[in-house]
Parts: C-alpha cells; structure tokens; sequence
C-alpha cells in the first residue's frame, strides 16, 4: 500500500447550521481518521481485506446523476414511505403521506439536527474512536435518513431508504448517514438499498435504537455495481425486551465491508441476526458481526450463509460477547458455506468470547460442495443438470430469502439471485 | 422395450456386473432377485445414470436408442425412472414445484403441452390419494422429515405423476410395514398396462405377493443365473439363495 495514499488528510465537512455537537464530532471523527489511517490487513479485524484499491483512488464529491436515468425504486410505490439517494445527495422524498401521522418522522439527516432524539442519539453508538471508516463517515457524512417512529407508534408496511451510486467517467464517493428512533413499545420495518453503476465507494453508517419493548426489522439488501467499493457500519442498540431482526444481503459490489454490530443493553432484548451473500466472478464481501450480550436474559441467534462461486471470496468473521452481568444468556450463532467453484474462498471465523458461567450459547459452521446426491435425484426426474445445480443453490438460500417478511423485497432479492442463475428459470423458488 | 446384452459395469474400477443379458418386453413386470452384493443395484443405477456407475462393455438399448449414451436427465424425459433404494432429502426444494417442474421438463422433451399449476395440482392430488399421501406432505421439502416408509410412498407418487414407460423400482420394498408395501404395490399395479413395462429389484419375495410379476430373474456374482416365472419367487423365500449359488458353483 502506498504510504503517500495512507497519509492523505482529510477535513470535516460542515453543513450549514450544522449544531456546534455536530461540528465537534466531525472535528474530532476527521482528526481520528487521521490519526488511524486506512485500516491495514496488519489489524486481525481486517486481515482478510485489503482497502488498499478504494484507498488509492482519488475520490471526488459531487451530485451528478448517473447518465442512464433509470432511478426507478426496486420496490415501486410498495414502501410507504421511501427517501431517495443518488451519490451522496437526496434526489427524491417521498415520505409526505407517512409523515402526516403525528408518531412518524422521515426526513433528511441535513434536515435533522435540531431534532431533540438527533441530539440524544447521534453518534451516541457507531464507534469514531476505534473505526477509521466510521471516523471517515463521522467526518464526512453528506446526507442520509433520520426516521423517529414515537412510542407506542406501530409503522404498517415499511419504509426504504433507497441509495444509487455510480456516474460515467468519474470516481465518486458517497458518505451515508442515517439514524433509525423507535419509541418504547414501536413497530418499524426499515430497508436500505444499495444499487449503482460503475465505480464508485459507498461508505455508510447507521445507528438503530431499539427502545423499550420496540419491535425493528432492518434489512440492508447491498446490490451495487461488481465494480464499486462499499463499505458499511448498522449499529443497533437495543433496550429492554426490544426485538429487533437485521438481515444482511449482499449479492453486488466489488469491495464489500459489511458490519454489523449489536448492543443487547437492556433485559430480556431479543435478536435474529440473518445474512446472505451471494459472490461470483473476483468479488470479496467481508461480513463481520460483532453482537455484545451486556445485559441478562437476552437471546440472539445468528445464521449466515454464503454462497461463492468462480473466483469470489468470502469472510464471516462473527464474534459474540457475553459480559460478566449477562447471565441466562441464549445464543447460537451459525455460519454456513457452499462453494460453487475449486478457486472460491471463504473464512469462516466464528467466535464466542463469554465472561460469565450461566449462559447457553453455541456456534459452527460448515464449508461444503453441492450435494451430489440430490442434484442426481433431480437429474433422474428429469430436471437438466444446469437447472438441477441452480434449484439446489438457491434452496441453499432460500432458508434466509423465505423468511424476509415483505413480499416486494423477498421478491426483490429472487429476482437478483435470479439474475445470478440461481433458482429455476421459470418461476425461480417461489412456492 | 429394454434390451440388456452381456453387460458390464462397476464403480471405481471395480467390476460387479460381469455380463448381464435380460430382456424385458413391453407391458412386462420383471422382478430381479439376489443376494447382498450380487450387483442388483448397480444395475439400477446403470440403467438411470447415476454418475461413476460405468458401464465397460455390453449394450443397453431402451425403445431404440442407446441409453447408456444418455445423461441422466435425457433418459428420465424419455420415460425411464428410477425409484431410489435410499431417496435423498433435499432442504429447501418444494415438493411440488420440484415435481411440476420435473413433469413438465419431460412433457417438454415429449412435445407435450406443459401443465400449468391448476392443471398440475388437480393431477397431484388424484395421484397423491392413490399412495395415501397427506397433502401436507406436498408442501414441505423434498423427503425432508419423511419417515423411511413416508420416502418410499413419496417415490410411488412421483412415478405415478410422471408416469414413466419403464419403471425401475430399487428395493423399494426394504424397510416397510406391510401396510406401505401394500400402498406401494397399488400404485405399481395401478401403472400397469399394455405401455408400460416394469422391472422390480428386491431382496425379498414378500412384495411379489402383492405385485404379482410376469418374469422372476435371479441375479448372482453380476449374472442372470436362473429365470422363470412367479414360482421362481416363492422356491426362493423357501429355500433362500444358497441353492441357486451351489447349482451355479456346480455348472463352473
């Protein structure tokens, strides 16, 4: 990596009438990048991903629009709410309707600041001080979603955040910010979209709290351009009795990071962890969990699969601590591998880091090939070995795809699966 | 209809077939009976295809062609089918979409009309009765949670939804209750025609009682040894394999 490119400065971004705590975090965020640099594959958090190829690129800022005009949302007028972003910058807003109920607010981040949970919230969980790239984002964040759901508020459908990257001849980057509210006793189901074209870097961080007995699904479905870089932090903090599932699918990108990081904080808070990613050609998607168990009787169960065919690299790298007061903690972690190809990779590195005795936790996982078996019994119905092969791997998936709630999005990620040759040509795995 | 000359096959190098002849005519049921180990399955599983089961010399020749010439699935949609010894449970693959679209891959083949879902269902559930098949069992993964005599009644099924032209039922009658084997040889018995030709592999005699067949082969050391009719089956459950494997032994 060249030592030039690590020592690259950066400065804050300020945004007008940005609050002075605003100010100071992006002040501090930017010297903290500064001070850390690039993360090096030298850190064991990051020894299987090099960011020396996003690092050496001279990203440029800028709110062009891509030159194909296709902004069309995946989900249509499904969501019932949805913001629009296209390289860095809201593009369309359509969140009008939801808003008019006095329990939800969807707006701009930029249009955020004042707000009071803003104040209490904000950078209150992604962590600056350890994370270069969430210090970078800290720094530099332009835009993104700040959604407050009030207590007691239940959301009927969901809402999307929907991200275009990418415009012809330029290397751009786009920092996201977003923060996600949900009151004590609220119901939230929130989607981010990641779709582009081209070259470009996506760097984007998003806080979700879960208040007291809150209900939050969170989906993040990554399916930018095979050329782009994206690298993302979803930090939950969750509270007492809070049930929150977060699902994880990565099917696009070039470079891909993808954290997830859980804080269980109050008794009895519950979650479900889910992942998918789905790599062919040179792609490599590092996904990285880390779920802290810091109060008692909480459950989590996590289940990742990967999918990695031709030349693709995978990384699951899941760590789950249980702190020393977290007793009659429950949680199973699980990662699950299937290899395509003789030149696909994954690393598989679960890990279980318990400080107290009165817990049940467990953890595995399994790299394997298709099941000879079962494509011949498919074959010997006559099912073609191409379609045979597509159907059993996109059953392999199809554990984490059946279980996505919104039929839009289930639909949604099928069709890029689809588009990747998985499931049947017809109708793919639908029931 | 199928056309067996001196064929020899193994897997890995190993050779367990060593010349078998048989020939089965259309609108036959032929039971091949034999001890562990005399290549009964192997046979089975040259005949469908199934990968490594490699044939080295001999001829298979099935309404004309070469069948050995044939991927697994090209024979399936000319109409052979293999009812699996040990049916796979395969997660995440729906029952019935899996059989749908199996079906109608080989209508495709046969130049027939594809089924559309309505139609499909409507054949599905009228086959489905006929094994006595709850139709919950539809719905779930293919064989998933089955219970061994559940697997087999779900590979009696889908022969009777594709309806082959010739059946090969591998030791489907191992392992159930006298109930099931009754179901199983119901949905033979109801294939059975003047088009459609089957050939029974077992160990035992007892789903000969039930499935009554025109032709009794034994096989042993990879050879048919002795041919005959439904009697055949019956000196065999009384007298066991030990006297055909001596008579064989005493012609050496």
């Amino acid at each position: 990596m060249s030592s030039v490119l690590e020592e690259r400065l950066i400065e804050p971004r300020h945004i007008d009438g940005e609050p002075d705590r605003v100010r100071r975090i992006r002040t501090q965020a930017a010297e903290r990048f500064n001070a850390l640099g690039w993360p090096t594959t030298r850190l064991e958090e990051w020894k299987y991903t090099s960011l020396a190829s996003v690092a050496g690129i001279d990203w440029k800022t800028s709110q062009r629009l891509p030159d194909d005009k296709s902004y069309e949302s995946p989900f249509g007028d499904k969501p019932v709410a949805e913001l629009m972003f296209i390289n860095g910058a809201l593009y369309a807003n359509r969140a009008t309707l939801a808003n008019e109920h006095p329990g939800i607010r969807i707006v701009p981040m930029r249009e955020a600041m004042e707000n009071e949970s803003f104040a209490q919230h904000f950078s209150r969980y992604a962590d600056y001080e350890k994370h270069a790239l969430t210090a970078l984002n800290t720094a530099r964040w332009q835009d993104g979603a700040f959604i407050e759901i009030a207590p007691g508020t239940v959301v009927e459908g969901f809402i999307h955040i929907f991200y275009l990257g990418g415009a012809k001849d330029e290397r751009l980057v786009s920092h996201y910010r977003n923060l996600i509210v949900a009151g004590r006793g609220s119901q939230i189901t929130g989607v981010e979209s990641f779709f582009g074209k081209g070259t470009y870097f996506t760097n984007t961080v998003t806080e979700v709290v879960a208040g007291d007995g809150a209900v939050v699904d969170h989906y993040k479905f990554e399916n930018e351009s095979v050329e782009a870089f994206h690298i993302g932090t979803v930090q939950i903090h969750q509270e007492r009795s809070s049930s929150v599932t977060s699902r994880t699918i990565a099917i696009g990108g070039g470079l891909v990071r993808n954290e997830i990081n859980v804080a269980l904080t109050g008794e009895g808070a519950s979650l479900s962890m889910e992942g998918l990613f789905v790599l062919s050609g040179k792609q490599h998607v590092d996904n990285h969990t880390v779920i802290d168990h810091v109060a008692p009787h909480c459950d989590s169960v996590e289940l990742f699969k990967g999918i990695l065919d031709e030349n693709a690299r995978g990384i699951f790298d899941g760590r789950i601590i249980v702190e020393p007061d977290a007793v009659k903690t429950s949680s199973r972690q699980t990662n699950r591998n299937l290899l395509l190809s003789e030149t696909a990779v994954v690393d598989s590195k679960p890990s279980l880091e318990i400080h107290n005795d009165d817990v049940k936790c467990n953890h595995g996982s399994t790299i394997g090939q298709l099941d000879e078996e079962a494509l011949f019994y498919l074959r010997a119905r006559g099912i073609g070995e191409e379609d045979a092969r597509n159907l059993l791997v996109y059953a392999f998936a199809s554990e984490i795809v059946e279980r996505m709630k919104i039929d839009v999005v289930r639909e949604s990620v099928a069709r890029a699966l689809r588009q990747q040759g998985l499931g049947m040509r017809d109708e793919g795995g639908k029931r | 209809m199928l056309d067996i000359k001196n064929l020899h096959a193994g897997i890995d190098g190993k050779e367990i077939l060593k010349g078998l002849t048989l020939h089965v005519g259309v609108g036959e049921v032929h039971a091949i009976m034999g001890p562990n180990g005399s290549g009964k399955s192997t046979l089975a599983n040259v005949l469908a295809g199934r990968p490594k089961y490699v044939a080295t010399s001999g001829s298979v020749t099935y309404d004309g062609k070469d069948l050995l010439a044939l991927p697994a699935e090209e024979r399936a949609r000319e109409g052979v089918f293999l009812a699996m010894q040990y049916p796979v449970e395969i997660p995440g693959v729906n029952n019935i979409y899996f059989l749908k679209a199996a079906l109608n891959s080989i209508r495709k083949h046969q130049g027939l009309e594809e089924l559309d879902a309505m139609e499909f269902l409507q054949l599905a559930r009228e086959k489905m009765k006929l094994v006595e098949l709850d139709e919950a069992f539809m719905n779930r993964s293919v064989n998933e949670g089955f219970s061994g005599g559940e697997k087999k009644r779900n590979e009696i099924f889908q022969m009777a939804v594709l309806d082959p032209k010739l059946a090969i039922l591998d030791e489907t009658d191992s392992g159930l209750d006298i109930d099931a084997l009754r179901i199983v040889a119901e949905g033979v018995n109801a294939l059975r025609s003047e088009k459609h030709s089957v050939l029974v592999i077992t160990h035992y005699q007892r789903l000969l009682r039930y499935l009554v067949p025109d032709f009794v082969h034994v096989l042993a050391d990879g050879k048919i040894v002795k041919s005959g009719g439904k009697e055949l089956a019956e000196e065999l459950e009384q007298k066991g394999y030990e006297w055909i494997e001596e008579e064989v032994a005493a012609a050496r």
